[in-house]
């Protein structure tokens, strides 16, 4: 289950979904991705992305963990628009048997969405605005799955 | 025709969003990116000097993936998001 908002998320909320949704799981990972501030602070971020593309990128994301790891219930949400420092911007939920499949699997997500999903955040200063540079530890991430 | 797609900082510096090729004769993303150039001649530095992904159809692909009338292809940066 994947979702794609302007909207903030509720963590009881899809805590709650994602224990109804897998019905003997003995583990159930949440990651929350923040918006960080910067050290000469940041006004705003916003998210742009590929609408029509966003949401099959993080659908094959999906589909590959559980090809690796037995899950039972995945759920992703990521916001787009305009955000602030400290505010919600990435939700992965992950429940399978035990908690190696489900550690790894939230964090092989991550790493794929990180890389593969397009997305692109823009940062508003005092002194102006500039696109965020993607980061090689990001694409060096990936070879751990490889 | 093909649709071609820009995005985020590319979009920006093309001052560009959207951009239709008409009757697309080649047959790869690499023949796209020659016609792109052909019509709009001051692209070629900012096309060509960075770091581009390509996808065909909402899919990650390449300069030599396959590409047929009715094609959205799509430029953009090295992703950011997470």
């Amino acid at each position: 289950m994947l979702s794609v908002q302007y909207e903030d998320f509720d963590l009881a909320k899809e805590y709650a979904c994602l224990r109804m949704r897998s019905d003997n799981a003995g583990a159930l990972v949440m990651f929350v991705g923040l918006v960080r501030d910067l050290p000469d602070g940041l006004l705003q971020m916003t998210l742009e992305h590929y609408p029509q593309m966003t949401e099959k990128a993080l659908g094959n994301i999906i589909a590959d963990a559980k090809q690796r790891w037995p899950l039972q219930a995945v759920r992703i949400i990521h916001r787009v628009g305009n955000l602030q420092p400290s505010d919600q911007i990435v939700f992965v939920g992950v429940a399978s048997a035990h908690r190696a499949a489900a550690f790894s699997a939230a964090e092989f997500i991550m790493d794929y969405l990180k890389t593969q999903a397009p997305f692109w955040k823009r940062e508003t200063q005092s002194n102006g605005e500039r696109w965020v540079a993607a980061k090689v530890s990001d694409e060096k991430a990936l070879e751990k799955w490889k | 025709m093909i649709k071609v797609l820009f995005f985020a900082e590319l979009r920006e510096r093309l001052g560009e969003s959207e951009f239709m090729i008409e009757d697309f004769m080649g047959v790869t993303v690499a023949d796209v990116l020659r016609e792109l150039l052909e019509l709009n001649p001051r692209w070629h530095q900012i096309l060509s000097e960075q770091k581009m992904l390509i996808a065909v159809n909402h899919t990650m692909s390449g300069l030599s993936s396959p590409v047929k009338s009715g094609d959205e292809i799509a430029f953009f940066p090295p992703v950011t998001g997470g």
